[in-house]
């Protein structure tokens, strides 16, 4: 009875500590924000159905899409190459194939009709500093404004890949890729892939001068990020572990949340893309995770039964000394 | 010239030559340890298998680890956390055994401040105790530079820059500590050498001396009751073990260490599986940037208490009072004036001095990791000075305590 006592109060006293210098002090570090599930309440919700015909015409057309954007799946090449692109806007401007998975129909119709409010960047292009966001506003085709956006937004959903292929690695590259590189190599179901940087996967090269010709336009797409957007965006190899799921999911759906006034624009994923994208995270800094539980589990099947056997020792030991 | 003669046995020759009787009955069947002991007296044979478990992953980690300031960080996350088999298991155990094994010292030693074993001819059990708890202390902080992150270098930057504060200024110093004007390459060398050779060695040295100075005062027990261990070994080995106040180390307390050891291996390991980010600070999986200062700088739990008994004061008497903080817990044997060697429930004041020094370090340790911010400032401020108070109080009551 006496040692369950002493074990109480060491368990209390080290139980106090841990909650103080953990759960305690980190509540007084960081500011904690509930995710609002990717909702975008502040966002008009879509009040038309879209026509996918009517919308390949606009997307194409007057829409004006395709003369910054590639849509690869349409068969329309990017009508710049990305280091170029990047000169021409600071960053270099996404293929639209899959926007219509990752990202949030609201957030799309909203970013055609006004990108700098629905990326929240208004506080750094506005009449007051005279600088204008690269990508202009969708003024309307001559029809009914929210029709020809619900249209465009549908034709983009057409043409993506269906939410449930939808993998995490293109999650990522769609939402993040331009901007984040992984200098990490990845397993992956068997298949080893590349480094991720902003303009694409890091092929394997043969030759040293075609390998540093590439570096090149790595580096030079790189200075017309920085020069962009203040700071090169940091490399996300191992956000998963320095940031943790929270943070970054709610990070991701309001990057003002945690730091005011960033350049890291709204990103406008929806829940599902966003739950891809923080695996895509994990597959790259975290990716024995599911061996670490599995071999977590036997671990501590063996120590009980270790403990089990020690107890028993015990008992046989100190029979005849009691 | 020792006479041999030819060996009847595998047993028996080496017997011969090396005395494996006389070895294992001085080590482990006659080493006579009390009987009236509780769990708290295996925490020694905790520390001892965490100490191996650190030994042995370390080892592994360091087969795949670079000490390179471009590498380092990479070799950890990528190589050894990803691409070596088990290499992240290994690095888990070694980084919430290096927590962990501070939760064990620091219960090692207050189980130790409780039962007043520092006394009575166990003073140098104490003193080598102490110097293990400052070898395990650097051997703590030179482990932390060697992932390189962000963590591991303003830990380093901080601590290195404490020689150039206050009056004495000491900027050469802490060039000749970090061989360059900022933590680099010179400095994660010499603190990797630290890590693996040094300060290891010097660690299993005084593993050795803590176990020699035990030999002679014997182990205490949980009432300070004065055993006659040659009394009590004869009725033990006449067979009377039951009425026999002593047992053999081997098996008799071995048998209870296992089991306690059993016991906590559960929750290490689901420590390590389950729950290891107390452990492995977040911001230290960010690469080191010496451009970017994280918002927030804090040591490792362990270190808290006498961090925070820096903190709030003024430099030069901050330095101070954080030298003695680091100091003064090898005097304890030579400030207590009682001659008592008995539980502090039965001293008296003691009583309430042992309570009061654990809470008062356990608010330091609280108050040290939180930004110094109102009313945090002011609480660790008078829990700082609650520390000293409490060691200057220490020779007053202790002289003053009645014999019991």
């Amino acid at each position: 009875m006496k040692e369950l006592f002493i074990l109480a109060v060491v368990t209390v006293f080290t139980l106090v500590t841990y909650y103080l210098v953990e759960p305690f002090a980190h509540s007084h570090m960081h500011a904690h924000h509930e995710s609002e599930k990717f909702a975008y309440k502040d966002l008009p919700a879509l009040t038309k159905t879209g026509n996918v015909a009517r919308g390949k015409d606009l997307v194409m057309g007057a829409g004006a899409c395709a003369g910054c954007h590639g849509i690869k799946v349409a068969g329309m090449p990017a009508p710049m190459d990305a280091v170029t692109a990047a000169q021409a806007y600071g960053v270099n401007p996404p293929d639209l194939s899959n926007a219509g998975a990752v990202f949030d129909p609201k957030f799309l119709a909203a970013l055609i009709k006004n990108p700098t409010h629905a990326l929240m960047l208004e506080n750094k292009f506005n009449a007051k500093t005279g600088k204008t966001f690269p990508m202009p506003q969708f003024y309307g085709a001559g029809g009914d404004i929210d029709q020809e956006i619900a249209d465009m937004v549908a034709y983009l959903q057409s043409i993506a890949v269906p939410k449930d292929k939808l993998t995490a690695n293109v999650a990522f590259e769609t939402a993040c890729g331009r901007c984040h590189a992984i200098h990490y190599e990845y397993n992956l179901d068997g298949k080893l892939h590349a480094p991720w940087t902003q303009i694409g996967e890091k092929p394997k090269f043969k030759h040293k001068q075609d390998e540093l010709a590439f570096e090149t336009k790595v580096l030079d797409y790189q200075d017309s990020l920085t020069k962009y957007l203040g700071k090169l965006p940091p490399d996300l190899s191992m956000y998963i572990r320095s940031r943790g799921e929270h943070f970054l999911s709610t990070f991701v759906e309001d990057p003002d949340n945690y730091l005011k006034g960033t350049a890291m624009p709204r990103v406008g994923v929806d829940a599902v893309a966003a739950e891809k994208v923080i695996e895509h995270l994990a597959d790259v800094g975290d990716s024995k995770r599911h061996i670490r539980e599995e071999v977590g589990k036997n671990v501590m099947i063996y120590i009980i039964i270790f403990a089990i056997f020690a107890i028993l020792w015990k008992k046989e030991v100190w029979r005849d000394l009691h | 010239m020792a006479h041999f003669t030819k060996a009847t046995s595998m047993h028996d020759w080496l017997n011969q030559r090396l005395g494996i009787d006389t070895l294992n009955r001085v080590l482990a069947t006659e080493y006579w340890i009390p009987k009236n002991i509780n769990f708290l007296w295996a925490m020694g044979m905790i520390l001892a298998i965490t100490f191996g478990m650190l030994l042995i992953s370390g080892i592994f980690l360091l087969m795949y680890y670079q000490p390179n300031v471009n590498l380092a960080f990479d070799s950890v996350n990528y190589t050894i956390m990803q691409e070596v088999g088990y290499g992240w298991l290994w690095r888990h155990v070694h980084g919430v055994a290096a927590s962990v094994v501070f939760l064990i010292i620091y219960i090692h030693m207050f189980t130790g401040i409780y039962y007043g074993s520092y006394k009575k001819g166990r003073e140098m059990i104490w003193i080598s105790g102490m110097l293990l708890f400052v070898a395990f202390s650097a051997e703590a902080f030179s482990g932390y530079m060697l992932p390189w992150g962000q963590m591991s270098y303003w830990a380093g930057m901080v601590i290195t820059n404490l020689f150039s504060m206050g009056g004495l200024h000491m900027d050469g110093l802490v060039e000749w500590i970090r061989g360059d004007y900022v933590p680099a390459q010179a400095y994660l060398n010499r603190f990797f050498m630290l890590h693996v050779l040094l300060i290891p060695l010097a660690i299993i040295g005084l593993i050795g001396l803590h176990f020699g100075a035990l030999r002679i005062p014997h182990v205490n027990n949980q009432d300070g009751e004065e055993v006659d261990f040659d009394v009590e070994a004869k009725k033990y080995l006449a067979g009377d073990k039951a009425n026999s106040k002593v047992i053999r180390f081997m098996n008799d307390f071995l048998a209870k260490d296992m089991m306690v050891v059993g016991i906590f291996l559960i929750l290490f390991f689901y420590l390590v599986f389950y729950h290891y980010d107390f452990a492995m600070d977040p911001v230290n999986f960010d690469p080191a940037n010496g451009l970017k200062t994280p918002t927030h700088i804090y040591p490792e739990w362990y270190f808290l208490w006498s961090y925070e008994i820096l903190r709030p004061f003024s430099t030069n008497v901050g330095l101070i009072a954080f030298a003695f903080a680091q100091v003064i817990f090898f005097a304890l044997p030579f400030l207590d004036r009682s001659p008592n060697a008995v539980p502090a429930s039965r001293r008296g004041l003691f009583k309430i001095w042992f309570w009061a020094m654990l809470i008062d370090m356990i608010i330091l340790t609280a108050m040290g990791k939180v930004p110094p911010i109102e009313p945090f400032g002011t609480i660790g401020f008078y829990a700082a000075l609650t520390f000293f108070g409490l060691w200057i109080a220490l020779p007053f009551i202790t002289m003053f305590e009645k014999k019991v």
